[in-house]
């Protein structure tokens, strides 16, 4: 159901979601986002799996910055731990879980709603709902899927300088090489799309149509309103509870 | 129809084509032909109106044309999106279509070229045969008058080739589009032709006619000046085929990146043998030659010696390995300093390396371009310097990946000159290749390696 959801309104939702997160810096209103978060997974339209592997990597993207912060944020109240710069206290250790919270608050939404997004079908809703410049929308479509080909490239390139006898020593002069390389490569791949495009009328002064609609009704209004929810309930209860911080003045 | 034509690049002192007077009547169908360097694919581009505006070279002259639709060489960077029916329907759009046109109309050029394929098929898993005649399904769908194709089958496997010549065929069967191709190998189009016009280094048309015509008269000339006519075909090299040593055992060899894509290789290389590799696309040609070449890991089998526990500068002086792109290859600011680094790297006295240098530039015809980048070459021109670059070590075995790629007529035939020269010198040669004409040349055993069927 929500695989087939406008990605512009997936776009909104987890925008809505971040700039509400980011008005404030305390633990209230990220535990409570995550919390009702977690409760709308089941719906994400994808399943047990495809969720924890698409989740992993944010739940320790948030742990590593909630340690590195416990570990180096700034000091105050009791002190845990003392060594050398590696300070931990009471306000080091709220101020971490109160970051972890909130970084997995933002991601999780994003992540989750982006995993069901087809870049053309964004690319449609881009040109057609937002009415951004389809030169634009449509020249980043096509260099993204150009830079599938990157990978293989580098491969090759690493490949080719052990064939040509130099791979033994230098290793970082060798990098320096091989990535302006891959510099030229992809500029010459990116000229001889954008002629293959232009061939096809690309950038033409005719008036654009698009064979694919992007619809924008109902459902859409609803995902952004349910984003527009959580981040509300989320403020709320933080001001009620006093943890309100706007803009980290406090 | 051109009227004293011309075009220079922006930034370049000569002028791609001048002076050209041309006219192309609607419903001809016709091949472009010249030498490299010639300014045919200018001259399409011209025609497609895809060369640029002031920023990107000078014009003179008038050139006028109706709709065209153009298709160029590289399969890979002619697809512009994810699926196939998006891909087609690309060019409608951009010309304004109506919607329910534009399905209508990718639908008739789907059939057109034979894609018999869904509208959501992603686009990456085409063959490089099927990409072609997608791209010619995109121009289609946008009804030009003027079908123009810029060496559609140069980077094909020979199924491929017939695949998007008999796509091209039967979509003029049904239309009186105009047709004009470029092509080195003029077999490829000859049957459907019906008019050449071969075009003059620096300018001007240098012979225009009934394509009959124009081979008996201009054949030989033709011939001489690099283009593959029929008829006229490059003779292939005598050689006194020894056997000598040993090089690399290969047994029950499985090679492939993740998933094997060909396996029970049993290999004997010797010194004055030449092995060519063959087979479709994706049949696992190229996997074999870095595997071959001591680059990666075979999934299975053995070799031995294992070039994959000598050191870099050890490799090269035993075995070169040529890759199929060139560019990839490529490590040095000039052509003269490429040619240096494998000495360099282990260790050869400066006299020796000057000599060895010397004579490679002056046999593979690239000395005058010792102080250029090696990446703004030509296509043949960058192939040869590959070549050369790994035999400035002297390995007693080479691999080559398709080393007959994109060379006319004229470098062709010196190319395998050379390399049978190195074979009667005693140094074998594995050539992974698409190549039949190379085969029969120079291979003394042919590997033919079967495509892989997706599971």
């Amino acid at each position: 159901m929500i695989v087939t959801i406008n990605p512009v309104s997936k776009l909104a939702a987890s925008v809505v979601i971040a700039i509400a997160l980011l008005l404030s810096l305390d633990w209230v209103s990220a535990t409570v986002a995550l919390a009702l978060e977690v409760l709308l997974l089941p719906f994400a339209g994808l399943g047990f799996r495809r969720l924890v592997r698409r989740l992993l990597p944010v739940l320790s993207a948030a742990v590593l910055t909630g340690l590195l912060i416990a570990l180096y944020g700034k000091a105050s109240g009791h002190s845990y731990l003392q060594v050398l710069f590696i300070d931990v206290t009471d306000g080091s250790l709220s101020l971490a879980i109160a970051t972890t919270v909130r970084v997995l608050a933002v991601a999780v939404p994003a992540v989750v709603l982006f995993a069901t997004v087809d870049p053309t079908d964004l690319a449609d809703g881009l040109g057609q709902v937002l009415h951004l410049p389809s030169r634009f929308v449509l020249g980043a479509l096509g260099a993204l899927r150009l830079s599938g080909l990157f990978l293989e490239d580098w491969r090759s390139l690493e490949l080719a300088r052990r064939a040509r006898g130099i791979a033994d020593r230098g290793r970082l002069r060798r990098f320096a090489g091989q990535a302006f390389a891959l510099l030229v490569l992809s500029i010459r791949r990116g000229s001889k799309l954008a002629t293959a495009m232009e061939a096809r009328g690309f950038g033409s002064a005719a008036t654009r149509t698009w064979a694919r609609p992007s619809r924008f009704g109902a459902r859409e209004w609803v995902l952004i309103v349910i984003a527009a929810l959580i981040a509300g309930a989320a403020a709320a209860v933080a001001m009620a509870t006093g943890q309100w911080n706007f803009l980290a003045s406090r | 129809m051109a009227r004293g034509w011309g075009w220079r690049p922006a930034g370049r002192s000569k002028w791609a084509v001048r002076g050209l007077d041309l006219r192309i009547e609607p419903g001809e169908r016709v091949l472009l032909l010249g030498a490299s360097g010639a300014g045919k694919s200018t001259l399409l581009q011209g025609i497609a109106g895809v060369l640029g505006d002031e920023n990107d070279g000078e014009a003179e002259g008038t050139l006028t044309a109706s709709r065209s639709g153009l298709v160029l060489q590289d399969p890979d960077s002619q697809v512009i999106l994810a699926r196939v029916g998006d891909d087609v329907a690309f060019g409608c759009e951009n010309l304004g279509v109506p919607r329910d046109e534009i399905w209508r109309r990718v639908g008739d050029a789907l059939d057109a070229v034979g894609l018999d394929l869904p509208l959501d098929h992603s686009t990456s898993r085409l063959s490089g045969g099927q990409k072609q005649r997608l791209a010619l399904a995109g121009v289609l769908a946008m009804r030009p008058d003027l079908l123009l194709l810029d060496e559609p089958t140069a980077n094909l496997d020979p199924d491929g080739v017939r695949e998007v010549r008999d796509a091209v065929t039967r979509v003029l069967e049904h239309s009186d589009r105009t047709l004009v191709v470029v092509e080195h190998r003029v077999d490829v189009w000859w049957p459907i032709v019906d008019r050449v016009i071969v075009l003059e280094p620096g300018g001007g048309v240098l012979a225009d006619g009934p394509p009959d015509r124009v081979l008996a008269g201009e054949g030989e000339r033709l011939a001489a000046s690099g283009i593959w006519v029929p008829g006229f075909e490059p003779a292939a090299p005598t050689r006194t085929h020894r056997t000598g040593a040993q090089l690399l055992r290969v047994d029950a060899l499985a090679v492939g990146r993740a998933q094997p894509m060909a396996t029970a290789i049993d290999l004997s290389i010797r010194e004055g043998d030449c092995l060519g590799v063959t087979g479709p696309n994706g049949s696992g040609k190229s996997t074999l030659a870095l595997t071959l070449g001591g680059l990666i890991r075979p999934l299975g089998g053995s070799l031995s010696p294992d070039p994959l526990r000598w050191k870099s500068r050890e490799l090269v002086t035993r075995i070169g390995s040529v890759f199929q792109d060139p560019e990839h290859q490529f490590v040095a600011p000039t052509v003269l300093a490429e040619l240096r680094v494998g000495a360099k790297a282990v260790g050869l006295p400066e006299r020796e390396t000057a000599d060895r240098v010397a004579a490679l530039l002056a046999r593979l015809r690239l000395d005058a371009l010792v102080e250029a980048n090696p990446f703004t070459l030509s296509g043949g021109e960058k192939r040869r310097l590959s070549v050369a670059t790994a035999l400035v070590t002297r390995p007693p075995l080479l691999i080559l990946d398709e080393p007959t790629f994109g060379q006319d007529a004229r470098t062709w035939a010196e190319l395998v000159a050379f390399l049978a020269e190195l074979l009667d010198e005693g140094s074998a040669v594995v050539a992974v290749t698409h190549d039949s004409a190379l085969v029969t040349a120079l291979a003394d055993t042919e590997l033919r390696m079967s495509a892989v069927v997706p599971a």
